[in-house]
Order: structure tokens, then sequence, then C-alpha cells
């Protein structure tokens, strides 16, 4: 016998169903076009000179400027460097973040201590300051301490992670107080239990952490800015913004390096899409 | 409390019962206190320097108290009125434009015939991860008046071009243009997820009670996603009295006043002008509007919850 089996001829859909079905696709078409539009423009103007971005007609195939363009963007803005200093500091301020806001939520979640609701309060209440209006004292604070321009001017202020700390105490909610207490009794530690009991249990939720956090200081533009005043110091972005105040901008290598700092984040969302996702949804389905 | 009993290194043969009890806070402290620590440093400190700051002003060099003067200075200052216009015109447009899209992206994305969802739904989230400064860069280029992307295409429909980033009206059509642009797919890929935690089989008995895919989704779907579309509003909503990305690095507020929000006026007077009293003042102002919306939203939000 073939291994296909016999398949019932499938019925013809109405008309008004697969009408209904082409326009829906039509509409998620559209959309996915206007959404990828941006990054399709970023990825052939780097291959052109800028030059050529404004003629008419723009032109629809990728150039061979590529290389040319990489080279100019290295030459003005020492891209390597940057790229390199762009990754060591997402890379430290996400270790150190992610461990702290899961120590701060496995203490709020399972201990009971004087100080507990008024930590909890001002991690709430966190959530609801932008950012703004802490710059100029921070500001001020960095610069009594003497540490403009300097790396951990960029990484400390922004260790503590509100968003973190909710959400691994909720995923520590859930962990079962009796494995906590047998290795209590098998006289574990309570720094021992956290490392080996507790963290290996909440590895999607610490995943989706991590991934958060790296972006998000990735992508962390105001504060470096701020911070940072020497080129072979700055970031991704901050040396990027330093080529838009030119009186020739080199569109061109702009666009190269704005595709190349958005690459990154690409892979990782489309590596991990689900820890992103849930990420998302940590206020929205359980709240 | 089970969990409060905190025994460190207690020697095996002592289990159980008998455990010696320590103070649970030290241990709590352990995991709590660093975080604690850095809360205080670089949040609760700032915050406070802020809040005094906003009651002085620099005279000759040094501050000096004023007590609400700086307020009052916000109420005559055209500027901020504008900010806050701005503001109310973005609120009222672009967040109900925005969630109505990303609501009909999702119900579409949540179609049980429709194949390769998670790679329509990394499309329309990729946005939503761009880095800032390549989403300005990009967004300067395709909206360029002399030969950019989007005035080509008006010019091949026959169109008269339009000056995108330098006539006040169309300013603020970019801004909440590109912010939607942003923040659709982001929202969209929220309320999906929403959607895919109602039931299969009530679509199922919807169709069997003769309800045609208009109905299923006004009548049965959608009054149960109200706490997905409500927290979604809620976060655009704050996302909005803090707006600066698009604003800033688009068209710096301008021309004029067109595009100017609170956010962006506060950057300005603090590092630009360096008054930082007034800053402040801004600053705070923000934050008591965002404190209002959001405990007003919350109440909305317990209320639905309590359904």
């Amino acid at each position: 016998m073939s291994s296909t089996p016999v398949r019932p001829q499938r019925p013809r859909r109405p008309l008004p169903a697969r009408l209904g079905r082409a326009a829906a696709l039509a509409v998620l078409t559209l959309g996915a076009v206007l959404s990828l539009i941006p990054f399709a423009w970023m990825l052939l103007a780097s291959t052109h000179s800028s030059a050529e971005l404004f003629h008419s007609p723009p032109p629809f195939l990728p150039g061979g400027r590529l290389l040319r363009n990489l080279a100019h963007l290295q030459d003005s803005i020492g891209f390597g460097r940057v790229l390199l200093n762009s990754l060591g500091i997402a890379a430290v301020h996400t270790l150190l973040s992610s461990l702290l806001s899961a120590m701060c939520g496995y203490g709020l979640a399972k201990y009971r201590f004087r100080g507990r609701g008024l930590l909890l309060g001002a991690v709430l209440a966190t959530l609801m300051i932008p950012l703004q209006v802490l710059l100029v004292p921070l500001f001020q604070m960095m610069a009594n301490l003497g540490w403009i321009d300097s790396y951990q001017a960029v990484i400390l202020p922004f260790l503590a992670n509100s968003f973190g700390v909710l959400l691994m105490r909720q995923s520590f909610l859930d962990f079962p107080d009796e494995l906590l207490e047998s290795a209590r009794i098998d006289g574990s530690g309570e720094l021992r239990t956290f490392y080996q009991v507790v963290l290996p249990c909440v590895r999607p939720q610490l995943g989706t952490l991590v991934i958060l956090t790296f972006m998000g200081q990735w992508n962390s533009f105001i504060w470096p800015l701020l911070m940072l005043n020497t080129q072979d110091k700055y970031t991704v972005p901050v040396a990027l913004n330093t080529l838009t105040g030119l009186s020739h901008v080199d569109y061109s290598g702009l666009m190269l390096g704005s595709f190349l700092a958005t690459l990154p984040l690409m892979v990782l969302f489309l590596l991990f899409q689900r820890q992103f996702v849930a990420g998302l949804l940590g206020g929205a389905l359980k709240g | 409390m089970t969990s409060s009993a905190t025994a460190l290194r207690t020697p095996r043969a002592s289990a159980a019962p008998a455990r010696r009890r320590r103070s649970p806070h030290t241990a709590a402290w352990l995991f709590a206190g660093p975080t604690a620590v850095l809360f205080t440093a670089f949040f609760a400190y700032p915050l406070g320097a802020s809040l005094y700051q906003s009651f002085t002003a620099r005279r000759d060099g040094v501050d000096v108290w004023v007590g609400l003067d700086q307020y009052r200075r916000l109420l005559d200052d055209p500027a901020f009125l504008h900010s806050l216009v701005n503001t109310a015109l973005i609120l009222a447009v672009q967040v109900p434009v925005m969630i109505g899209l990303a609501l009909v992206l999702a119900v579409l994305l949540n179609q049980s015939w429709l194949r390769f969802r998670a790679g329509w739904r990394a499309v329309f989230f990729l946005p939503a991860i761009t880095t800032l400064v390549a989403y300005a860069v990009v967004f300067q280029v395709l909206l360029r008046t002399d030969g950019g992307l989007a005035n080509q295409l008006l010019h091949a429909l026959g169109l008269q071009p339009v000056d995108w980033l330098n006539s006040p009206t169309w300013a603020r059509i970019s801004v909440i243009g590109s912010v939607t642009w942003r923040w659709t797919g982001y929202n969209a890929v929220i309320l999906l997820a929403g959607l895919q935690a109602v039931g299969r089989d009530q679509y199922e008995a919807a169709a069997l009670d003769g309800a045609g895919p208009l109905r299923t989704h006004t009548g049965v779907i959608l009054p149960q996603l109200r706490p997905v579309v409500l927290f979604c509003t809620i976060t655009s909503t704050i996302g909005t009295l803090q707006l600066f990305d698009e604003n800033y690095v688009l068209t710096r507020g301008g021309p004029g006043d067109a595009t100017l929000t609170p956010v962006v006026y506060l950057y300005k007077v603090g590092f630009q002008q360096l008054d930082f009293g007034y800053a402040a003042a801004i600053a705070w102002v923000v934050v008591l509007l965002i404190a209002a919306v959001s405990l007003l939203q919350f109440r909305l939000y317990g209320r639905e919850r309590r359904r």
C-alpha cells in the first residue's frame, strides 16, 4: 500500500469565505510591506552612494558600494571599536542586571521581612516615572563623582530594573516552598539553594529577562549620549548620532550603520521569538 | 509561613523540628539588598533631588528657594501649553487608530487557516526592536522633501510633493505616522496572545449559533479581550505622555512648537538652556499627569477584572 492515505475530496469553500480570506491576506500583506519598507530601504541604501539615494527614479537594485561604505564608516567613527563597546556594555549590564533582578525578585517572593512592602512599592513606582525626570540630578551626581565619560556611569545607574524584578518575583511566587524547605533540611545554604535549586527552575523567564535587558541596553541612547564624550568610548547609537549633525550628511554610511546596529537584535528576536512575546505578556495576561 | 524559617548551614543530623531558627531578615536582605541600595542611590535620591530642584531657581550662580514660582511660570509658557495640546492630539488620534489597527491585525493573524503565523508575527514586531537612531535616520531619508522615497512615490502617482518634516501640519502627521509604524505590531502581538487564550470552541459555538465571522468577533470574542485591550491602551497612553524619541530625533519638536512634547521641552530646557529648576518643574507635571492617568485606568482595569 502506498503511504499516502486516500484523502476525501475537500469540499470547495463558498465564494464569500474565499473572498474573505483573500481580503484578509491582502490586508496582512499591505501591513507587512509597510512594516518592512524601511528595513529594505536601509539595506538597499547601504550599497549605494548618498547622492544615488535621492535620484529620480530611486535605485531598486543593490549597488556595488557596500564595502566602500563600510570602509568609510570605519574611518569616520571607528565602527569596529564602537561595536565592541556596545557589545561589552550590553553584556556586562545584562549579566549583572538580570542576576540582581532575579535575586531581588526571589527575596520579595519568598521572604517576609521589614521593608518588603516599601521595596515593592518603590519598584512599582519606578515603572511610572519617566527617565527624563531623573536625568538632571543623575547627571549632576555622575559629574560630582567624576564619572563622566566612564563605562560605569553608563551601566551602574540603571542596573536595578523594576520590570525585571517584577517579572522574576512573579515566576518565583509559583515555586513550591516545600522544595526550599527540603534543600534547607539537606543543609544547603540560602545562596546555594538559590543558585543550584531555584534558578535552574526559572530558566525560561530568566531567558526572557536576559533578552529584553540586552535589547534595552543595546538600544539605549540618551543616557550614553549624556555620559560619553570621547569617540573611542562611544556606543553604536551615540557614534551614529555624531554623523547626523554634520553639514554634509553621509546617508549611505548612516543607513549601513543603522542596519548593522539593528541586525543583532533582529537575529536575537528571530531566535527567541517565544521568549520575547512571553516577556511582553508579563503584565498583560497575568494582570 | 514556612519560607520564613531560615537556617543557614543546618547540620544534616539536627534536621527537621528542632531546627535552629534565624532571623529571616538577614537572608532576605542578602537577596533584595543590592537592588534596594541601587534604587535608593540612583532612583529615590535623584527623584527627591529633582522635586527639591523644582522649587528652586538659579540666581547669581546659587540655587535659591522660590516656592511654586517655577510651576506658575508653566501656566504662562506658550511652549509648554503647546506641548500639552500636541500630547492631547496624539492621545486622541494616534492611540485609538493604533489600537484599532493592532486589533484588526491580531484578529487576522489569529485565523485558523493562516499559515506561517510566526513569520507574519515577526515581520509586524520588527519595527519595535529597531534602534532609535536607525529609525530616525531611515525616516529622515524616506521623508526628505527633496528626493525622499515618500515624495517620489507621490510624484509617480501624479501628486504634489509634501514638506513632511518642515510644515507644522505634515510634521505632526509624520510623527503620528512613525509612532504608529513603530508600535502597532507590538500591540498586535500582545493582542494576538490574548486572542489565543480564548478557546477555539467559542468560535465553533458561535458559528453553530449561526453567527458570521463579524458577529462572532464583535459579539463573542472581543468582549473577552477587553482586559488585554485595556492593558495596551494604558501602556500606550503612558508612552504618549512620555513621548520623546520620535519628536526629538525627527523634528526636534519643530517646526515652531508643532511637535513639541512635554518631555522634549524638558530636555531642551534642562540640557540646552541649563535651566534645571524649570526642567524639574516640567518633569513633575509630567509625573503627576502620568500618575493621574494610570490611577484612572488602573481603576477601570480593576473593575474589569472583578467582573
